[in-house]
């Protein structure tokens, strides 16, 4: 059986937004595909040692909320101060209740299954980022270098 | 249930850990060695069937006991 191959690309920064690269990737891996990820823009957040991903539910009208919060609360409100870290935190504490692995952990269990991680060094250099502030094993590359993979790749999301 | 030579209690866990965990554990398993795992995710069910064509493991047994879901995969 030769085998398969998974491309993403992870352009997103935020809590709920880190999960889908990770467990698709780790769950890839575990079925036998070679995968990689391509970390651009606000996806590189994803790759920091200190990850300090936030949800939030403004702009995000399909968030659920508690107490059912999403269908009363007006809109407007959710931009407060400490809305934020109030509603990462509940969502955290929600996962963790439910058995949801942490970000730390799939993203090692995907480096582990040797998950290949790429950080777009043009977004590097954009933000004037810290190379040092990433986890070990991560490489720095282009977008030519994803599409020697992904040209061959069975499967290719951009989430 | 038929005998099994290793054991992995996946139960609280949920998508897509019990399918890690159990890959983990066939790794160090030897071919034609039984796993027997238990879970409680319900999407476990669909996703050890998935898991083992995909595989080649093959899943002898896949059964819900009193909100437990419990697998047999024998390693490939």
């Amino acid at each position: 059986m030769q085998e398969k191959k998974l491309a993403i690309i992870a352009t997103k920064g935020s809590l709920d937004w880190a999960y889908p690269p990770f467990i698709l990737a780790s769950t890839a891996a575990a079925l036998g595909y070679e995968t990689e990820i391509f970390f651009t823009f606000y996806g590189l957040q994803l790759l920091k040692k200190d990850l300090d991903l936030k949800v939030t539910p403004l702009g995000n009208p399909g968030m659920p909320m508690p107490m059912g919060m999403d269908k009363w609360f007006p809109t407007l409100l959710t931009a407060l101060p400490g809305m934020e870290a109030m509603m990462t935190s509940m969502m955290k504490k929600k996962m963790a209740s439910k058995g949801v692995a942490s970000l730390e952990e799939l993203r090692e269990l995907c480096q582990e299954a040797e998950v290949r991680l790429i950080a777009c060094q043009m977004t590097v250099d954009l933000f004037d980022m810290d190379p040092s502030a990433f986890i070990e094993g991560v490489e720095f590359a282009g977008a030519a270098r994803f599409f020697e993979f992904a040209g061959q790749s069975d499967i290719c999301l951009y989430i | 249930m038929a005998d099994f030579d290793e054991e992995l209690d996946a139960s609280g866990l949920n998508c897509p850990l019990p399918i890690l965990r159990a890959k983990k554990t066939l790794a160090g398993m030897e071919s034609g060695k039984v796993l027997h795992i238990i879970a409680t995710d319900p999407g476990s069910v669909k996703d050890f069937e998935a898991f083992a064509r995909q595989t080649g493991n093959e899943l002898m047994e896949s059964k819900e006991e009193g909100g437990k879901f419990q697998f047999l995969i024998k390693k490939a």
